[in-house]
């Protein structure tokens, strides 16, 4: 968004008022999601302050660290004007056929299981991104199709089957449930990846240019960006991150049939919505969209502390999308009316 | 040449080879009254959606919510039921209910401005959540066989399944309302270039609008339509349905960024979806290749027009 200032023609004094406005605009949302989290935490605690034990804590965190890993993965494609409603079922397909790797073959070593989930991954991804760039049709029936074909594809490959915890080897469910000073690994897996993509698109040119293409596509092209390139790359990533998401998925439940992760897909897109990524692209950050997949699992911990029936959870998910992407619009709406008025003409 | 390289063409060609196909491998009974019956029953829930979100995708919108609607209206059924309300207030009830949920989508979606997409996703999970929360993991069966039997018995002295004839006369009446009135002229209108249609006096917001308000009033009739052939209403009724009415639109040479498509198009692409599928079911064919059969049929779709594209610049 700053970028955008910068080529506006405007006295300083005005400029920097703009300017301000529009960085408040920027924090507000990460502010926002924290305040929310205090909001809903803050009573839940009252309520029942076994809540806030570091146990409870650190299972709120464990239990968002999957859709939060997700949710990076689909903001790239996001920024990108795009959207991958794929990653539930990719993320199945990878858990089920990681987990019967593991099971069949008991020699396989931790880290080649794991990169054959991300393998698993990175091929559905290239699949969607080839469909994307290459047949140039939109990425949401695209996705919404292989949605469809991989989740086919791992119910015929289970065939009913499932694979228990009895079968997996110690070292995968101990990287489920062991931690560093405290912290699970899971979570710091997760932040690990959340802090290279933020340095990622912050830092890298490949990285603000997923911006400009979502910003403007006709522009991007026009300015030289290998369009297809990228977009190809950010679905890669993006199954590349759920093929991951697959494996540790099996280290932390376990037990895996074909009907790992289904419909997590609606949680990963309201959680990058509620962290700030904007659905037409252009903005938003991948810390934003984490802590919105906090933000949405705090809720669902809570219910279950506040012993509210658990089927209020979709409900809640669903308006809190919409109010996202209502308050997103309405900043939009007066961002765009200060800027009119602090550059004096209205071509902003 | 051009006429021939129609889409539409492709379906109706499509759909004799499934038939001629069909007819081949089982030995006749594809086409006999009793399998069209039954595959008439199987798609009486889509071709109901298909209609009116063929008019909301022609204006460059969409309605991914459609099929939690229709869970909505079932679980909606089904407590109002246990509640004791008659079901002849039930029903007008819940398709005002569908109107009301249709409403809300197309006041963000307009007033807002937000995107469609954006916005039926949450709905999506909103009205789902609604049904659980009206109705939680319960289901209601005991309603008088009056009723059930609309699902299970075809039109007397006939084959036609009453979801069917339901089906029939809303598409002549959407037909009417896309390809034979200004309203319809106005959609293509919007869809192909929505700034023009505002300039050109078109009232973009309110026909949006009363195209969300149909979809999910017509959601809510394809609920009460599910709940009574099953007999049952629950709250995860038609979990994943929209998919499948996205594809058979898509299917039916709808293009996905509006202003193109005809109603015939989507039936013969509701009627090649359900015959493909109904096919695969007689082979004693698994669900799970029927799931990836729906998602190839919507990739093919939507790459089609691509390809026939291609294919039309080649010939001219």
């Amino acid at each position: 968004m700053t970028t955008q200032l910068d080529t506006a023609v405007a006295p300083p004094a005005q400029r920097t008022t703009a300017r301000r406005l529009s960085t408040r605009v920027g924090r507000v949302r990460e502010l926002g999601i924290l305040v929310a989290l205090a909001l809903v935490v803050i009573p839940t605690a009252i309520a029942n302050p076994r809540f806030i034990q570091p146990q409870s804590l650190r299972d709120l965190l464990l239990n968002a660290s999957i859709v939060a890993l997700l949710a990076v993965g689909q903001t790239l494609v996001v920024i990108t004007r795009n959207v991958d409603l794929s990653v539930g079922s990719v993320l199945g397909l990878a858990a089920f056929l990681t987990a019967q790797q593991f099971a069949d073959h008991p020699g396989t070593p931790l880290l080649a299981g794991i990169g054959f989930g991300m393998l698993i991954g990175l091929a559905c991804g290239l699949l969607n991104g080839l469909l994307v760039a290459l047949g140039n049709v939109p990425s949401l029936v695209v996705t919404l199709g292989t949605l469809y074909v991989f989740r086919g594809i791992d119910y015929a490959l289970a065939q009913g089957r499932q694979v228990n915890a009895a079968n997996l080897p110690d070292a995968l469910l101990n990287l489920g449930s062991s931690r560093v000073l405290g912290i699970p690994v899971l979570v710091l897996v997760t932040t690990a990846i959340v802090a290279v993509a933020a340095v990622y698109l912050r830092s890298y040119r490949s990285g603000r240019e997923l911006y400009a293409i979502g910003s403007n596509p006709e522009a991007a092209t026009l300015a030289g960006i290998p369009k297809a390139r990228r977009t190809l790359t950010t679905f890669v990533l993006s199954g590349l991150i759920a093929g991951l998401a697959g494996a540790l998925w099996v280290a932390r439940y376990g037990t895996v049939d074909a009907a790992a992760g289904t419909g997590l897909e609606l949680q990963v897109v309201a959680a990058v919505v509620v962290g700030g990524v904007a659905i037409f692209g252009g903005s938003g950050t991948v810390a934003g969209a984490a802590l919105g997949a906090l933000l949405l699992g705090t809720i669902t911990s809570c219910l279950v502390v506040l012993q509210i029936p658990a089927f209020w959870q979709q409900a809640i998910a669903g308006a809190l999308l919409l109010s996202a992407i209502t308050v997103d619009r309405l900043l939009a709406l007066r961002l765009a009316k200060a800027l009119r008025r602090s550059e004096g003409t209205s071509h902003a | 040449m051009r006429n021939l390289l129609r889409w539409e063409t492709a379906l109706v060609f499509l759909l004799v080879v499934v038939a001629l196909t069909g007819q081949v491998s089982t030995k006749g009974s594809f086409l006999d009254g009793g399998n069209l019956f039954y595959l008439g029953l199987d798609i009486g829930e889509i071709a109901l959606i298909a209609l009116p979100l063929t008019l909301v995708i022609v204006a460059g919108e969409i309605d991914l919510s459609v099929a939690s609607v229709l869970g909505l209206s079932s679980a909606l059924i089904g407590w109002l039921w246990n509640a004791g309300w008659s079901l002849e207030t039930i029903l007008p009830t819940v398709i005002v209910v569908g109107a009301v949920c249709g409403a809300f989508n197309g006041l963000l979606v307009t007033r807002l401005g937000l995107p469609s997409l954006a916005v039926t996703i949450g709905t999506l999970a909103l009205y789902r959540g609604l049904a659980l929360v009206v109705l939680g993991d319960t289901a209601v069966a005991d309603f008088p066989a009056s009723y059930t039997s609309f699902g299970t018995t075809p039109l007397p002295g006939t084959d036609i399944p009453y979801p069917i004839v339901l089906a029939a006369i809303l598409a002549i009446l959407f037909g009417i309302a896309l390809h034979a009135s200004s309203f319809g002229r106005s959609v293509y209108a919007i869809g192909a270039n929505e700034e023009g249609a505002r300039f050109s006096g078109i009232r973009v917001k309110r026909i949006k609008l009363t195209l969300f308000v149909l979809a999910g009033a017509v959601a809510a009739i394809a609920g009460i339509v599910y709940t009574f052939r099953f007999s049952s209403a629950r709250a995860d009724n038609g979990v994943g349905l929209e998919l499948a009415v996205v594809a058979a639109v898509l299917l039916g040479g709808v293009s996905i960024f509006g202003g193109k498509g005809t109603l015939f198009g989507v039936l013969a692409g509701v009627l090649l979806l359900g015959g493909l599928r109904n096919l695969l079911i007689l082979q004693d064919t698994s669900t799970e290749v029927l799931t990836i059969v729906t998602g190839l049929l919507l990739l093919v779709s939507v790459l089609a027009p691509s390809i026939t594209r291609t294919l039309r610049k080649a010939t001219t």
